[in-house]
């Protein structure tokens, strides 16, 4: 019966950025066909996991794969950087889930992440020049490290800012420092997309609030089942209480209430750091412990 | 037979079923109600008077010939006791244990004019578990038809249809957005009100008459319900969503981290496995004291969830008063005996900070019942210079749910103003061969009722795919032929008797 299975979710290909932030492929065909940017999945890495969303950075058509781009913070993956390795895969993988960005009319494009955020903002990139826009694209790391990606953005925009907070490549300074750059050149930016950890994604849309520029911000709030079911996802947009899964996760970064999501990502953060020590101690034990035996035929 | 039972020969007293100990139970997750065994079954069954107007079958949703296998248990005829409901209900073992008998076939049993009704739901659950004890499964003699059935959602009214569906011959795959099936089977109700092992083996039920199951799958998203006529090759469609987008609050401090909906705290402990944290990932953080708003059967799930994950105050908070709480009166003798504190009468107003994103309090007013509302329950109204605040550090909120919007975003079935599935009398969607039923269709109901649904949508099914509803026999084992038809070599439902 498995054999017809939609998918097996094999992971196809992987790259690492950096210690830690890596790539994975995942195999799933007719995913691959429905993604737009903007949308999410739902990933468990083992029968035993959490379900955790993660914004898909990227999809080929052809070759009918889902990129994803992760950073190993918590426990889930942390764990999922030891074993999600070529030729295995993942226990399931739910989407493309979310209303796909509306890449609308735009024909003056600021498309900034931070991070992690620069994954899930090239699909938006993307869409808006193949839309015909022009396409500007603020880029932020730490450090000339963590540089990813840079490469693809340039085949795709028309022009690509990278800050680093520390000097190290390109601009010195945070994703706002770039943004200030592009918009005292562009006076015509019609529209903003900002991905990224939500202190910078609130910053992006304090920069462009003077300048009345719509900017859309895409929300990552803990979620279990991702189709509207739990409402654990549920941030405050204007006043209103929208749930990140299906409403979103896009919504208008002058409208969302940042104090409000964070108070609400940190929600388990006890539990974490419980997971995350358990899982750090049980790794240092394995790894103490004396090989097994070898078994001889 | 003997002679004709009256109210006066027959047991008087219902047979009672064994419990867990209240202050045992609240420290496990195993089931708090054991089954009858086959003596205690035996004596109920003979409460029942075998009445000719048998108003039990009507006030079944799925309408199983209740008095039939109750004479079947009668006669030592367990497994013919079995063939009788599963003509009509797949899941004996899970509607025995779920179903609010009270107000269904029990609450119109004759002998319930008089006594205590015959315990319809006991006996029921007797013969789903002796079933699945033994390994019995009931697959009928299948003739392909050739037709393609997509089922959304492995909830309770998709299985039933998927059932019927492929009974009828039907090739059909069911679609779950979740890793695993059963729906609010699964990810609701708790296992000690309905064991995962139960649910197990009713799908395998399924399985073993040709139903396929797709996880994973978030139909809507991954594929559209036109895409599944127009693309995918299938012949129907059956939508069993459910309702599923809970109602908050909608008072301030709504958006606190100790606040919550049923849902989400019922999905950690029960799919998720949150009560076997750390070896399963998903946390839930028990509340120490914890209130529960809201007075049906997942508000009484909620609460002695919270109790088992060890709070130590649990309180049911409600608007109105007991004799309106939708809740299953066992339940919610349960809950009492399990030491849940019910506010009757009781409506929040605000929940209170903590300073650090958590709860502190929640603010409530008294209520007092007013001219009944368009329900037919008396409305409550509030009590002026009643608030008062009662200590909590989590909330949990149990008030009902909306339909799930995923289904009306990427489609163009035409929905009702409160955004569920317009569907007609054959449950037919404004789509041709799209069916739906259950909670997507009716707003947040019964298993039951949503299996009831499911079923009716396989009638309006096969109506539109011209599959004659024919009442074929199920192959008993060692009789291959019946009136001298070979059954395995002849498509008996098309058999022409010669002029």
């Amino acid at each position: 019966m498995a054999i017809d299975r939609l998918s097996q979710f094999e992971i196809v290909a992987r790259e690492d950025f950096s210690d830690a932030t890596y790539l994975l492929e995942v195999h799933h065909p007719l995913m691959a066909r429905a993604a737009r940017p903007g949308q999410f999945v739902i990933v468990m890495s083992s029968e035993h996991g959490e379900r955790i969303p993660l914004t898909i950075a990227d999809y080929d058509r052809e070759r009918g794969t889902i990129t994803l781009v992760i950073q190993a913070v918590g426990k889930t993956t942390r764990e999922m950087q030891q074993t999600c390795t070529v030729g295995t895969a993942l226990y399931g993988m739910v989407g493309p889930m979310g209303m796909p960005s509306p890449l609308g009319h735009a024909r003056k494009v600021l498309c900034v992440g931070g991070g992690l955020g620069v994954a899930p903002i090239y699909p938006q990139a993307r869409g808006f020049k193949e839309n015909g826009a022009y396409v500007i694209a603020v880029l932020g790391f730490r450090t000339h490290s963590l540089v990813f990606w840079q490469d693809k953005f340039e085949s795709c925009c028309d022009e690509v800012i990278v800050c680093t907070d520390d000097g190290s490549a390109g601009v010195e300074g945070r994703v706002t420092e770039g943004m200030k750059l592009a918009l005292g050149k562009h006076a015509d930016i019609d529209e903003c997309v900002a991905i990224g950890p939500p202190i910078m994604m609130r910053g992006a849309a304090e920069v462009t609030r003077p300048f009345r520029i719509k900017t859309m911000v895409s929300l990552n709030p803990v979620m279990i089942d991702g189709t509207g079911m739990c409402g654990g996802c549920r941030v405050r947009v204007g006043n209103q209480v929208k749930f990140a899964c299906v409403d979103g996760p896009d919504f208008d970064g002058h409208e969302v209430d940042f104090d409000d999501l964070m108070t609400r990502l940190g929600r388990f953060s006890g539990e974490e750091k419980a997971a995350m020590k358990r899982w750090s101690e049980s790794c240092r034990m394995a790894q103490q412990a004396p090989l097994p035996p070898v078994k001889e035929e | 037979m003997a002679r004709k039972k009256t109210i006066r020969t027959i047991p008087q007293a219902r047979t009672p079923a064994a419990e867990q100990d209240p202050q045992e139970r609240i420290k496990n997750f195993t089931e708090v109600t054991h089954g009858y065994g086959q003596e205690e079954a035996l004596v109920e069954a003979e409460r029942c008077l075998m009445c000719p107007e048998q108003p039990c079958v009507a006030g079944c949703p799925v309408g199983i010939n209740i008095p039939s296998f109750i004479q079947k248990i009668g006669e030592r005829d367990f497994r013919g006791a079995y063939d009788v409901i599963t003509t009509t209900n797949l899941l004996p073992a899970v509607c025995g244990r779920v179903c609010p008998q009270e107000t269904q076939c029990e609450g119109v049993c004759t002998v319930g004019d008089t006594l205590e009704p015959v315990a319809i739901g006991r006996l029921e659950r007797f013969v789903g578990d002796m079933a699945i004890t033994a390994g019995w499964a009931n697959v009928p003699y299948i003739e392909p038809s050739g037709f393609r059935v997509g089922v959304v959602g492995a909830g309770p009214a998709g299985m039933a249809c998927a059932a019927d569906m492929a009974k009828a011959g039907c090739e059909v795959t069911v679609y779950e957005a979740f890793h695993q099936s059963g729906g609010v089977l699964r990810y609701g109700i708790p296992d000690f009100r309905l064991p995962n092992e139960v649910i197990d083996a009713e799908m395998g039920n399924l399985e073993k008459l040709g139903v396929r199951f797709e996880c994973n799958t978030l139909v809507g998203r991954l594929f559209t319900i036109e895409q599944m006529i127009d693309e995918l090759g299938f012949d129907a469609v059956f939508i069993g969503t459910g309702a599923g987008y809970p109602t908050m609050l909608g008072v301030p401090g709504d958006s606190l981290n100790g606040v919550l909906s049923a849902n989400e705290l019922l999905t950690r402990c029960n799919l998720m496995r949150a009560k076997e944290f750390p070896n399963y990932d998903t946390p839930m953080p028990p509340g120490r004291r914890v209130a529960v708003v809201g007075a049906g059967n997942t508000a009484m799930d909620a609460m002695r969830v919270c109790r088992r994950l060890g709070a130590e105050e649990v309180y049911c908070v409600y608007r109105r008063s007991r004799a309106e709480a939708p809740a299953r009166a066992e339940e919610v003798h349960h809950a009492e005996q399990e030491g849940i504190q019910f506010k009757w009468l009781t409506n929040p107003v605000e929940i209170l900070d903590d300073g650090d994103g958590g709860v502190q309090a929640m603010r409530c007013v008294r209520m007092e019942l007013g001219e009944p509302d368009d329900s037919g329950r008396r409305r409550p109204v509030p009590v002026a210079d009643s608030e008062h605040d009662i200590e909590v550090d989590l909330v949990v909120v149990a008030i009902g749910t909306n339909a799930n919007p995923i289904i009306g975003q990427t489609s163009k079935l035409a929905l009702n103003k409160w955004g569920y599935i317009d569907a007609d009398e054959h449950l037919a969607t404004s789509m041709p061969g799209v069916f739906a039923g259950g909670d997507i269709v009716t707003g947040a109901a019964t298993v039951i009722e949503a299996m009831g649904a499911g079923r009716k949508a396989a009638r309006g099914m096969k109506r539109f795919l011209g599959i004659r509803d024919v009442h074929a026999p199920y192959l008993v084992e060692g009789a291959d032929t019946l009136f001298g038809i070979d059954l395995r070599e002849r498509n008996f439902a098309r058999i022409r008797v010669p002029a």
